[in-house]
């Protein structure tokens, strides 16, 4: 083992050495949060880069040349970090939970194999003619490439949500002893691939990540127009951005509402969880909660919470129609997720998903007005906006990922019995720091690719931009020009 | 009908079923090996290039083919995992700072040329040719290392480990040089085919160091196989294949020289699988047929995986042809 390669000191002299579960945890839960941002980016983006494409080879309308060019740029960066943050994804199963990958083997092996093959060489292959090749191929199969790319993107988030999903909800499968160890055996592959809650997550997750990269699109859009009013690439991609959030931001409230009674009645406990629904009994609904206190943070109870809540309407939703149903409350169970994470993401997620459809509904009143592009305080809002969408993705998954624990596959195996039995503190310590700094660096990189990329727009458009090396962070310093 | 649907459940499609499964993992090691091995030899030879045309050169040789040749150790992992979960869970488990560093390697070898063209800064541009080059180096060197200890069962600080390391780095080069000849112009091919000669001769030398300690040693109880005849064919062959290439290289016939230094990893491939069966993981002496996963679940991916390995070769087939011939002045065009 490599422990016997470190020093023995360093291992008892480690103040800050986390225990390797806890370690494992946090690097697989910080390393998924980043890949998930940029595998997102390149599923929203996809639809976008068709679209831009296929006009541009098309009609020969400059605008489309421009706005191609430079998604296709955000694209290709993006795509990257994607990939090599998407490699440690597929490793950490073995190296940090091989227990569960011995379990799950039959069940999640060939979903992941296929998403290699179906997807991950789609996407690489094709990307390769897109971005370097189209003086080489055809027009025909230069769009072509393009598509191919986007449905190598969505394949692969169809693949593994399909894993994710059977964790959620796991069927088609018995435990039977081999090796010695008990495992899952593939019994019914139908079930274990379409599990109950497989379709929700798709279309959520999918239409998350449209929802995030219209709003990227906008803010990018909004703030070159802000800077260059009659920048006309830019105008109709704003346009285009508005539209799009218009039918999916209130798509993504109605979906949720829906997927929150799926829950419910697949996973009462997490539902209990997102709810801070302790005593088993009918459910209010907290349609706004505030913290009393501190204690109303880290453990949320309805008694030290202000809120604003419907009474019985928990109990509507669990049930689809039933004020007075019961609903299981946290109590009844023995070891529970950490509320607070769940209860607080879940409504940071519905938050911001009502803002996004504000937000549409204001730029689609500005459309039909024709003033998308004179409102400065629209502009800057969207502008700000930029980056929620990611936010909103992320912490719905946290209230996915850890409204399921303490299980890692719900009611088979616990996150605990899925750690490596062979990882001492030390050495996951120290990959987590690792982590942690190369990830953040990272993070930091791409936020200054894309004001590059950004500036260099600019300078195109004949705007001035100072040349200097400082980032001021995603919201652009305001001159006074409004 | 019934009948046959009930076999599909209880009983692997062909009786060989699982060794042909440890064949397709194998193979596609090999095509990791092969095809990422030469992207590897071109961020260690970037090394030695200060013109920043040439280096453009490289950077072109490399780009539009580099992720689709990485995904290929994703294919091995997850064919890995989806028939023998147990040696996937405990290779990587086992082994596991390698396994993160292999990754972290990969992460800088694939950032480096994307980043370093987003901004024209000379500060900037280096260190992303750090990032380029080291990681080049480290990604075949940890996963050479890592096959070393799988396979010979060996400590990370021993012979046949860092011997398997250091093979993979050199057979790394060699490829990469070939490759690069074959795409580039003739005084710059000149130039680096004296890398690759160095690297070739490195590396046969350092696999007879490596057998030879195999041997006296028995790491992992595979002294047997090692002088066996199917081995010593694969030894034999290799030496012919390098030798070979050099002299080809010497005369200018660059094409021919990447067909048989291709060859070099392919064989190292075999090599492996011939040490890896039937015990495919040693320090447990788990089989094949121990350790693969039940009927079902293998004939399923099977069903719908290997069409899908073939339009995975279609698709290179595709990729290779757009960017086949010799790298322009322009490099291809965008
Ligand atoms: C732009 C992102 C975004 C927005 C605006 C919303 N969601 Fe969401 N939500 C996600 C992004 C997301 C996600 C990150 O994509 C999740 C995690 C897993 C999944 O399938 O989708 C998710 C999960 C998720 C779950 C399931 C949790 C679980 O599986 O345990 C529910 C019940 C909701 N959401 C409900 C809603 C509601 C009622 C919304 C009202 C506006 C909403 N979401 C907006
Ligand atoms: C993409 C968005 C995802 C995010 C943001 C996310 C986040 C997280 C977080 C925060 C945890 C830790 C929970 C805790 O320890 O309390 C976790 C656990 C886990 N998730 Fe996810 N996850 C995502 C998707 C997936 C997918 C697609 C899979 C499988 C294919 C997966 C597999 C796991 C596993 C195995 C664990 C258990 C290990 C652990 O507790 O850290 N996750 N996830
Ligand atoms: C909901 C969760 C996830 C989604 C939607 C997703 C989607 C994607 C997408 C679209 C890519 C292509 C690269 C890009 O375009 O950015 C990608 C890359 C990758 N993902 Fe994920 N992913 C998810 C979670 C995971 C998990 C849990 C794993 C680990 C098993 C994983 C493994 C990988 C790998 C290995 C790559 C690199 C493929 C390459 O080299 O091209 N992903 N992912």
């Amino acid at each position: 083992m490599f422990s016997t390669v470190l020093p023995d000191v360093l291992i008892q002299g480690w103040a800050l050495q986390l225990s390797p579960e806890l370690a494992s945890r946090a690097q697989f839960g910080w390393t998924i949060s980043v890949h998930i941002i940029f595998a997102s980016l390149s599923v929203g983006l996809a639809p976008f880069i068709v679209y831009f494409t296929w006009k541009d080879v098309r009609t020969d309308d400059e605008r489309f040349t421009r706005l191609r060019s430079f998604w296709v740029k955000v694209f290709a960066a993006g795509f990257v970090m994607g990939t090599v943050t998407g490699i440690p994804m597929s490793f950490q199963f073995g190296t940090n939970f091989p227990q569960f990958a011995e379990v799950a083997g039959e069940l999640i092996g060939g979903p992941l194999a296929f998403e290699a093959k179906m997807a991950f060489f789609l996407e690489a292959v094709f990307l390769g003619v897109l971005l370097f090749g189209q003086e080489r191929v055809s027009d025909q199969t230069y769009i072509l490439s393009s598509v191919l790319v986007g449905v190598g993107a969505w394949l692969s988030a169809f693949w593994i949500l399909i894993v994710n999903a059977w964790m959620q909800t796991p069927q088609g499968f018995e435990m039977i002893t081999r090796n010695g160890v008990e495992v899952a055996k593939l019994t019914d592959p139908l079930a274990a691939f379409f599990t109950p809650r497989m379709p929700w997550m798709y279309i959520h997750m999918v239409n998350a990540s449209v929802i995030s990269v219209a709003l990227l699109v906008a803010g990018v859009s909004a703030y070159i127009v802000w800077k260059k009013r009659d920048a006309a690439a830019w105008n109709t991609a704003l346009k285009l951005a508005v539209i799009i959030l218009l039918v999916t931001a209130p798509l993504q409230a109605v979906h949720g509402d829906a997927y929150g009674r799926h829950v419910a009645d697949t996973q009462p406990q997490k539902f209990a969880a997102m709810e801070a629904h302790y005593e088993t009994g009918t459910a209010d609904l907290h349609l706004l909660a505030f913290p009393k206190s501190i204690d109303a943070i880290t453990d949320p109870k309805a008694e030290n919470l202000f809120t604003v809540s419907l009474p019985g309407v928990g109990s509507f939703l669990a049930t689809g129609g039933d004020f007075d149903a019961e609903v299981l409350g946290l109590n009844e169970y023995e070891e529970n997720p950490p509320v607070a994470m769940v209860f607080w993401s879940f409504r940071f997620m519905v938050g911001l998903g009502f803002l996004f459809i504000g937000l549409a509904l204001w730029g689609g009143y500005l459309i039909y007005n024709g003033r998308l592009s004179e409102s400065n305080r629209f502009l800057k809002t969207m502008i700000a906006a930029s980056p929620l969408g990611y936010a909103a993705l992320l912490t719905g998954w946290y209230v996915t990922e850890i409204g399921r624990q303490p299980w890692v596959i719900q009611g088979e195996l616990r996150t605990s019995e899925a750690v490596s039995s062979t990882l001492n503190g030390t050495e996951a310590t120290l990959t987590l720091v690792g982590f942690v700094v190369i990830y953040i660096g990272l993070i930091l990189v791409a936020l200054h690719v894309l004001r590059w990329l950004v500036e260099d727009e600019l300078r195109e458009l004949g705007v001035k931009v100072p040349d200097d090396d400082r980032w001021y962070g995603p919201v652009p310093k305001v001159s006074d020009d409004d | 009908m019934m009948t046959e649907l009930v076999l599909l459940v209880d009983a692997y499609l062909v009786d060989a079923l699982p060794e042909i499964w440890f064949g397709a993992v194998m193979f596609s090691l090999a095509m990791y090996m092969i095809l990422d091995g030469f992207d590897f030899g071109i961020g260690m030879l970037y090394a030695t290039r200060d013109d920043d045309h040439e280096k453009k050169t490289f950077l072109t040789a490399f780009g539009p083919v580099w992720d689709a040749n990485e995904v290929w150790v994703v294919a091995f992992g997850t064919m890995l995992l989806a028939a023998f979960p147990r040696v996937y869970s405990r290779v990587l488990a086992d082994h596991y700072l390698l396994a993160i560093g292999f990754v972290l390697a990969l992460l800088f070898r694939g950032l480096g040329p994307e980043m370093r063209e987003q901004r024209d800064d000379e500060r900037w541009k280096r260190y992303w040719d750090y990032s380029f080059v080291g990681g080049s180096f480290f990604a075949p060197l940890l996963f050479g290392t890592l096959a070393g200890r799988w396979i010979f069962d060996a400590p990370t600080l021993s012979m046949p480990a860092l011997l398997t390391g250091v093979g993979l780095v050199a057979v790394s080069v060699a490829t990469g040089a070939a490759f690069l000849a074959a795409k580039t112009r003739p005084r710059l091919a000149s130039d680096l085919r004296m890398y690759g000669i160095i690297a070739t001769l490195a590396y046969l030398i350092g696999a007879i160091a490596l057998l030879t300690t195999v041997v006296v040693t028995d790491s992992g109880g595979t002294a047997e196989i090692v002088l066996s005849l199917p081995v010593g064919m694969i030894v034999v062959l290799s030496a012919v294949a390098g030798g070979g290439g050099s002299v080809l290289a010497l005369r200018g016939k660059y094409r021919a020289w990447l067909v048989s230094a291709l060859g070099l990893p392919a064989l190292l491939s075999l090599l492996v699988a011939l040490l890896l069966y039937p015990t495919i993981y040693p320090p447990t002496g788990l089989t094949v047929r121990e350790a693969v996963v039940s009927p079902l679940a293998l004939n399923l991916v099977t069903i719908l995986g290997f069409p899908a390995l073939l339009l995975v070769l279609w698709y290179f087939k595709f990729l290779y042809g757009v960017f086949s011939g010799p790298i322009e002045d322009e490099g291809y065009k965008n």
